[in-house]
């Protein structure tokens, strides 16, 4: 599965599947508190699985300034 | 699989601070629900008060002005163009298309074409951090341009993680001054428009759920001065303390407001504002901070008292 970031920088990472939300934040070292996962126009939760070959964006739902 | 508490449908988000989840048709309605509750709460404006919104083409602001049309109020938005690069550029993009699709009124202010001058050059002629120059001229010209649209209320976008973080930050420092004047609801006085923070019940995960899931196109990045703020530091402490205690956030900024101010509020002196000598918009001294700070940058007297208005 390729798993996308916007913010703070853009980076892509690939994990096989299949995968908890749970557990990819986890290894990704995101607070789930802070942070949205996004599967198309809709959100995951942590329970969620993803399959291989599937594409989620991590996102940080912290701004500043 | 994570149910939606009212309909057992497939849960889209779980809230751990209310030990619920949610489908995305109720995720939406306690959302908006949440913002009708600080309303009402807090008596911020009722469906007869003109509302301008600060919109900075982000997440929060974008949501404030759509759930307040949802909810029937009478909201135009003010976008401030600051002049940074292309971060600028790209979040005016956002509020005029949002704007655009919803036959909502946006006003736009640009302080390049206004004063000549961009927060990037403000920071360089200052030696300031962009935020402080940033910031003040973003206050001064939402409550200008609220007074040449004879609007009754100024809303804003804060949540409840920016305002836990500014509590946090306040507390800290042992800020009084600051305390006291960190409420949800800031009355009119003194030449200073009614502001209010309807978002303050919800998370900023929340809002960007919110962002999401109606499809509102927002800027993701983030303007280039936001990296390192203090801010988000604070907000990270507050999270990895949610994290172990769920609701951490809420008891800390929803019990001050309920009890903490209170107690401050005797405690500090007010100081006397009166109208500023160029520009005549409310200050403590004799010529206020923004004015101080576009002379200094050189922009003339003329062009200040022009831009609000003053003959
Ligand atoms: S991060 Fe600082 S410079 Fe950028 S918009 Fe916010 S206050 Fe202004
Ligand atoms: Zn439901
Ligand atoms: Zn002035």
């Amino acid at each position: 599965m390729r798993v996308i970031m916007r913010i703070p920088e853009k980076k892509e990472f690939t994990f096989s599947g299949p995968k908890k939300v749970r557990e990819i934040l986890r290894e990704l070292k995101m607070n789930p508190e802070a942070t949205l996962v996004i599967k198309g126009n809709t959100l995951l939760t942590l329970d969620d699985v993803v399959e291989d070959g599937e594409e989620i964006e991590v996102r940080s739902a912290i701004s500043g300034g | 699989m994570r149910l939606c508490k009212v309909c057992k449908a497939k849960a889209v988000i779980e809230l751990p601070q209310h030990n619920t989840a949610f489908c995305r048709e109720h995720f939406l309605a306690y959302f908006e629900n949440q913002v009708r509750r600080a309303i009402q709460d807090f008596r911020m404006f009722t469906t007869e008060d003109r509302i301008l919104v600060a919109v900075s083409g982000g997440k929060d602001s974008l949501v404030l002005w759509e759930v307040l049309l949802r909810l029937g109020y009478r909201a135009d938005g003010l976008y401030i163009d600051l002049g940074i690069g292309d971060y600028s550029a790209a979040s005016r993009e956002k509020a005029e298309a949002f704007a655009a699709a919803r036959g909502a009124t946006l006003r736009i202010v640009s302080l390049k074409e206004q004063y000549d001058v961009t927060v990037p050059e403000l920071a360089r002629s200052l030696r300031r951090p962009a935020c402080s120059g940033c910031g003040l001229a973003k206050r001064y010209l939402f409550n200008l341009e609220a007074e040449k649209g004879e609007y009754d209320v100024l809303a804003t976008g804060h949540n409840l993680d920016d305002e836990a973080a500014t509590l946090f930050g306040n507390v800290l420092h042992w800020n009084l001054e600051a305390l006291r004047r960190q409420s949800p609801v800031l009355e009119a006085e003194n030449g200073f428009r009614r502001k209010v923070k309807p978002l303050i019940r919800l998370t900023e995960r929340e809002t960007a759920a919110y962002a999401i899931l109606t499809g509102i196109d927002y800027i993701v990045e983030e303007c280039p001065h936001a990296v390192g703020a203090r801010s988000h530091l604070y907000k990270e402490l507050l999270n990895q303390l949610e994290l172990h205690s769920p609701g951490a956030k809420r008891q800390f900024l929803l019990g001050f407001y309920e009890r903490g101010r209170a107690a401050i509020e005797g405690a500090t002196e007010r100081p006397e504002v009166r109208p500023c000598k160029v520009c005549g918009q409310p200050t403590v001294a004799e010529v206020c901070s923004f004015c101080r700070m576009m002379q200094r940058v050189g922009v003339d007297e003329v062009r200040l008292m022009t831009a609000a208005g003053v003959e």
